[in-house]
């Protein structure tokens, strides 16, 4: 019988992204205390080729379960892992010229990055609600320490405590959350617990609402749903600009790829129980994120509500609660990664050494100094807004798209009134760029380096394809949500 | 690829070719370009050049954009359109020319946002599938914020903001009744949907109709603008740029009533019915209430914008008439509203050039020192005020006789605002050109340049044009509008037949 607990080679195959980032985030730790000042870039270029190998991998991997039902490396699965490595490689590209300018460039950096995407990819691939908690903790405590990269800076270590105080007692109620699951149907597999709900043998009792309910709040944290949106605009604003791109789209990508998996397939037999929690979260969300950004002077703050009110659109997505809603979810989650990705790209190209600029005013006449990167930050503010032939319409379109097929009217109308609230405050910005005369904060504003270049037209160019041709995302996301 | 295509992308390849090429050849990268589209797009004529003009779609192409859910690049022509479609790319090069000198600063973007601007129109008025149309509308609204935002007067940042803002409200509930309609239909094509619902397989009774038509309906009258809708627009004019002007009234405003024509009235004829005494009485409200205002402006540009809602009430009116004249004369109104109230943003903007301000005060005694200005201007207030001759007096014929048909009440109050147009037009002649000029003003005021004639002489043509042989033009309209008109009445008769038969049977059983 022993045999059967062994890997067979596929099963390890369906594991070697992880395996992949695993060993590099290890060596470039190691390495590191080889190494000469001058020869860190090194590191940097390692970890890319670590993850476009990953992705490879990925891309690659056979389908199917590993390790006893552990894992299940699906579309849905392959999906969020090459959108997570994706977003991590830009995130690589984007950091290292502020990380050298910080005179933080240190190998422990990338190891970091690549150990929360090794994270986040097991959340994507896990079927098992342990392997979820495991995924969790390996991304949240390397985006932790990410968050507060930059030891000597007060911001950096507001925004770090934070995010970890906050963040475990979310991970104490998910695993609380994952204790009665087990108590109620006596196993953490989800497709067992799908089952066991199914034949209704425990399923009416209140105790499966409080362990869906006490797995809701968990993952509603990580993903900065109202009412537990609290901590994200302090953490956002404070983390190193770069390091705020990859925390608003890595992490919560891959939370709401264990949300979709955990209550659209697991908990769908209780769905009448949660969705009007969803629901009123959704509605939350979005209005909490729209109405506070409206107020904000901070670029970065200002971001950081933006991206509470797009968890809001993704969660109309889940609350859709059928596989064109999840396609939409995932279609909308890549859609906005590049985006958000390219603008704080964008920002901590501007924000120079000690994230001195970061108010939107002083971001005045930046269409005349630096034309490129106005227009740049142009396309990724349109996306944002859901202008037409970006990802973000599209994105938006699909899933209120999705909403309504499953006749969620008030929440698509009030959504897209959402939207149109949200043109307001990211309008300000384009306001500032173009219509202001520049002032001396555009005077000291270098060409930004080849890489951080690469990174910002990279995600331009992402954001327009997903937008005037979705199809081949699309059609991915569709079938893999089936 | 057709004809229609080509015109259709051209503007793009434009905005992209300027964007590339060095800031000096900006200006006549635009004209030229901008000139061998109009000159392309008089192709689009051909199939109507007969003498029974063709009530199909012209130059269709159709092929799959993305596939699920099925979303297609469906362009076509027809009567309504063509000369929509004709006069945005008149005007396209007529705005080059007017910014020639007036735009002295960021030359290269202003002139690349122009015709990514007349990209976004020419779309809107060619599309035929209902997502391509929302791309296309959502688009147009990209270049005129900037165009207003940065290129404006003093209070532009306010002006630009708050047309995104209204025009993006108005649109994302347009949206959700169109994702309502695939998932009805199963399709956002156009022509297959209004087919649906001709044939009585669509359909949107009572309530769920009423709310779809007025997600349409209000996305519609914003951009119109229809009373009490209308506030975004004086704060657009008077802050735009002159070309910005010229294209949000001529060409942009065309979108609204564009589109209440081709959605509200063909898919959904019953709201559209059940609204129509309301949406007249709006209508009316405007005429009367935009030409009040215009009458006490003392800025030029205030009072050509609200001159604006007075002569788009009347188009709407003519619409929601469901007459064949009030249809034509509302359609027609449209082609004749771009002409002479572009004219007349153009002549504000020459008077603007020369003097720098636009409070009529500041004006007076002008036809002494410019009299060629002042005879151009004395046709256009003609024009504008519905002189017989010129082109607006038979749009706004038609329309008084269309209402007269469906209401007589109506025109009455309708008739008060050409009134009233009279007034505040040739009270603003005489304040702006009459009198003795200044000492600084007859300075300041040479006359018109070659450049400026070129740009106001096709204009003034078409004044005459359209006034004296509007033959020239309305049999493409007319065959069109009969139409629609048919496919809203055919669908009356279906739906007064289908609650009959039940009502029938009722009966028979009851005996």
């Amino acid at each position: 019988m022993l045999a059967n607990f062994i890997p067979s080679a596929a099963e390890y195959a369906r594991f070697m992204p992880e395996l992949i980032l695993i060993v590099v985030g290890t060596l470039i730790m190691f390495l590191e205390a080889f190494l000469e000042g001058e020869r860190k870039p090194i590191l940097s270029i390692l970890a890319g080729l670590g993850l476009v190998a990953g992705i490879f991998a990925a891309l690659t991997a056979p389908q199917g379960m590993a390790f006893q039902g552990m894992l299940a490396v699906d579309g849905f699965a392959t999906f969020f892992r090459v959108l997570v490595m994706a977003a991590g490689l830009l995130v690589l590209l984007s950091s290292s010229e502020y990380l050298q300018r910080e005179g933080h460039d240190t190998g422990e950096f990338y190891a970091l990055v690549l150990f929360s995407i090794v994270g986040q990819c097991i959340m994507a691939s896990a079927n098992e609600l342990i392997m979820i908690f495991i995924g969790l903790e390996i991304s949240s405590i390397a985006s932790y320490i990410l968050a507060g990269y930059l030891r000597d800076d007060a911001r950096n270590n507001e925004s770090a405590l934070k995010y970890f105080l906050l963040g475990s007692f979310a991970t104490a109620f998910l695993l609380y959350g994952v204790a009665w699951i087990y108590g109620a149907t006596g196993s953490t597999n989800l497709a067992t617990i799908h089952n066991a709900l199914l034949s209704g043998a425990n399923s009416s009792t209140p105790l499966i609402s409080v362990a869906a309910g006490l797995i809701f709040v968990g993952l509603a944290f990580k993903i900065s749903a109202a009412p537990f949106q609290g901590w994200a605009p302090d953490v956002y604003q404070g983390a190193p600009a770069p390091v705020s791109g990859f925390l608003t789209v890595g992490p919560k990508a891959a939370a709401f790829a264990v949300l979709i998996r955990i209550f659209v397939d697991a908990f769908s037999s209780i769905s009448d129980r949660w969705l009007p929690v969803v629901w009123g979260c959704a509605l939350a969300t979005m209005l909490v994120g729209n109405l506070a950004a409206l107020l904000q002077s901070n670029i970065k703050r200002m971001l950081a509500y933006s991206s509470i009110a797009h968890a809001g659109y993704v969660l109309v997505a889940v609350c859709a609660n059928s596989g064109t809603g999840s396609a939409a979810a995932m279609f909308y989650l890549a859609g906005y990664a590049f985006t958000n990705i390219g603008a704080f790209a964008v920002v901590s190209h501007f924000a120079r050494k000690g994230e001195k600029y970061v108010a939107i005013e002083d971001f005045a006449g930046l269409s005349q100094r630096q034309p490129g990167m106005a227009a740049m930050l142009t396309i990724f503010l349109l996306s944002l807004i859901g202008v037409p032939l970006t990802a973000g319409f599209f994105g938006k379109f699909y899933i209120f798209k999705a909403a309504l097929d499953s006749h969620l009217v008030w929440l698509t109308v009030l959504g897209l009134l959402n939207s149109a609230i949200a043109a307001y405050y990211y309008l300000r910005i384009l306001v500032v760029m173009y219509m202001k005369e520049p002032g001396e904060s555009t005077e000291t504003l270098t060409a930004p380096g080849p890489m951080l270049t690469l990174a910002i037209y990279g995600s331009a160019v992402m954001t327009l394809v997903l937008g005037i041709l979705p199809g081949w995302v699309l059609d991915y996301a569709v079938k893999a949500a089936q | 690829m057709s004809l229609l295509d080509i015109v259709l992308f051209l503007p793009l390849i434009g905005f992209l070719a300027i964007l590339i090429l060095p800031k000096e050849s900006s200006r006549m990268t635009a004209l030229i370009l901008s000139l061998g589209i109009f000159v392309l797009s008089l192709g689009l004529l051909s199939p109507y050049m007969g003498d029974a003009s063709p009530t199909g779609w012209q130059f269709v192409s159709n092929v799959s954009w993305i596939t699920s859910p099925a979303i297609r690049y469906h362009v076509g022509l027809d009567g309504l359109t063509l000369w929509l479609v004709l006069l945005s790319t008149m005007l396209t090069p007529i705005a080059v020319l007017i910014s020639w000198n007036y735009i002295d600063h960021r030359v290269k973007e202003y002139f690349a946002f122009l015709l990514l601007l007349e990209f976004g129109v020419l779309g809107v008025f060619v599309a035929l599938d209902m997502f391509l149309f929302y791309v296309f509308w959502e688009l147009s609204l990209v270049p005129m914020y900037f165009l207003i935002g940065i290129w404006g007067h003093d209070r532009r940042i306010y002006a630009a903001v708050k047309f995104f803002l209204f025009t993006m409200a108005g649109s994302v509930l347009m949206l959700a009744a169109m994702i309502y309609l695939y998932n009805a239909a199963g399709t956002f094509d156009y022509v297959a949907i209004q087919n649906m619902v001709q044939t009585g397989a669509l359909k949107f009774d009572g309530q769920v109709g009423m709310l779809l038509f007025l997600a349409f309906f209000i996305a519609f009258a914003i951009k119109v603008p229809l009373f009490p809708l209308h506030t975004w627009l004086q704060d657009a004019h008077v802050e735009a740029p002159t070309a910005g002007s010229v294209m949000l009234a001529s060409v942009m405003l065309k979108m609204g009533t564009y589109g209440l024509v081709r959605f509200c009235l063909t898919l959904f004829p019953n709201a559209a019915r059940e609204a129509a005494p309301v949406i007249g009485g709006l209508a009316i409200v405007g005429i009367i209430y935009g030409a009040l205002c215009a009458l006490v402006q003392p800025n030029m540009k205030k009072l050509v914008a609200y001159s604006s809602v007075s002569h788009l009430g009347f188009v709407v009116l003519g619409v929601f008439s469901f007459t064949q004249q009030g249809l034509d004369g509302a359609v027609y109104q449209m082609l004749n509203h771009g002409v002479s109230t572009g004219a007349l943003f153009i002549l504000v903007g020459y008077l603007y050039e020369r003097r720098h301000s636009l409070e009529i005060s500041a004006y007076g005694g002008v036809a002494t020192p410019a009299p060629n200005l002042a005879i151009v201007f004395l046709i256009t207030t003609f024009a504008s005020i519905g002189l017989p001759v010129l082109n607006n007096f038979v749009g706004e014929y038609l329309v008084l006789q269309g209402a007269a048909k469906a209401n007589f009440s109506w025109v009455v109050f309708a008739a008060l605002g050409v009134i009233l147009g009279a007034c505040y037009m040739l009270w603003l002649y005489q304040r702006t050109f009459y009198g003795r000029a200044s000492e600084s003003l007859a300075h300041h005021m040479p006359d018109l340049t070659t450049r400026e004639w070129a740009a106001i002489a096709p204009l003034l043509i078409l004044m005459f044009w359209m006034g004296c042989y509007a033959q020239t033009f309305l049999p493409a309209i007319s065959a069109q509008n009969t139409a629609i008109l048919n496919q809203m009445n055919q669908n009356r008769v279906e739906q007064a037949a289908t609650p009959a038969l039940p009502a029938g049977a009722e009966v028979r059983n009851a005996r």
